[in-house]
């Protein structure tokens, strides 16, 4: 979407999956049980995707919706299922001397990142309006995340497979029932 | 749209800092720092759309880095509930002083 020239549509849908996210996101911190707060939070990533695709990140809105509203949240899911969370009975949410405190510190993060969103940057570093989507409109919308992600990034790209392989030993090291000598178990 | 797009990200990441300190369920408390990269991611968008297309591609790496992180950190939420037969942060404090 070029700058400069935005359609009412555009800042409208904007602030709109903007709102969503974030009324989703206070939903999600206070629910108190575990699994509407997964959902609520799963409507706070698709709101996101949208707010993704909105600013031509296409494919990442699309990585969202698979990969965090898709296979995290579910995993996260499958958890509180198997642990038998679901009830929330009476809520796990702290006293009120820790409610303060963390309204305090929330609002204490966010003056500081408000504060460092007001620091200018040199006009030199910007991008022409429009360019991200004059680009899609030429290579398409994987071409150009795909270009930098094989060869600039290559290195971390090769090293992001020894981590999830890492992980994947982690978890099932982690998950896996430790028995001693006679088969009993142990932890 | 890069101050609204940041606007948005401040206020869900100090949402997910806010969720880390009041909740006590392990579960919950693990899906806020997953609210907090997904606040930063949008910062990385909403910047890869003004300066260069880095940012996406550093938000490709913060997923798959929560990807791992989210199949570790459950593994050892599962390992603690069968020892503790609790998800409850404030029965976890082995290493309290």
């Amino acid at each position: 979407m070029a700058h400069g020239t935005l359609p009412l549509a555009y800042t409208f849908h904007f602030y709109l999956f903007g709102f969503i996210a974030i009324i989703s996101a206070l939903l999600f911190v206070t629910r108190k049980s575990p699994v509407a707060a997964v959902l609520w939070l799963v409507n706070t990533m698709f709101s996101l995707a949208a707010l993704y695709v909105l600013l031509d990140a296409q494919f990442i809105g699309a990585i969202q919706v698979l990969v965090y509203a898709g296979a995290i949240m579910v995993v996260f899911l499958f958890v509180i299922m198997l642990l038998n969370l679901g009830h929330g009975v009476g809520g796990d949410i702290r006293t009120a001397g820790w409610k303060i405190v963390a309204g305090a510190v929330g609002i204490a993060i966010l003056a500081e990142i408000f504060a460092v969103t007001k620091a200018k940057t040199a006009i030199t570093l910007t991008l022409p309006a429009g360019f991200a989507a004059t680009q899609i409109q030429q290579t398409g919308a994987i071409a150009p995340i795909a270009a930098p992600l094989f060869n600039e990034y290559l290195l971390a790209f090769e090293v992001t497979s020894i981590l999830l392989l890492a992980a994947v030993v982690g978890a099932v090291v982690l998950g896996k029932q430790r028995t001693d000598v006679e088969g009993q178990n142990v932890a | 749209m890069l101050p609204e797009a940041l606007f948005f990200s401040a206020v869900l990441f100090a949402i997910g800092v806010f969720g880390v300190l009041i909740r006590r369920n392990a579960i919950i408390v693990f899906m806020c720092v997953e609210l907090m990269l997904n606040a930063v991611n949008l910062s990385f968008v909403a910047f890869a759309q003004a300066y260069g297309i880095a940012g996406q591609v550093f938000v490709f790496f913060v997923m798959t880095v929560a990807a791992a992180e989210a199949a570790v950190g459950l593994a050892i939420i599962i390992a603690l509930f069968r020892h503790r037969q609790t998800v409850d942060l404030t029965n976890i404090n082995l290493l309290k002083g």
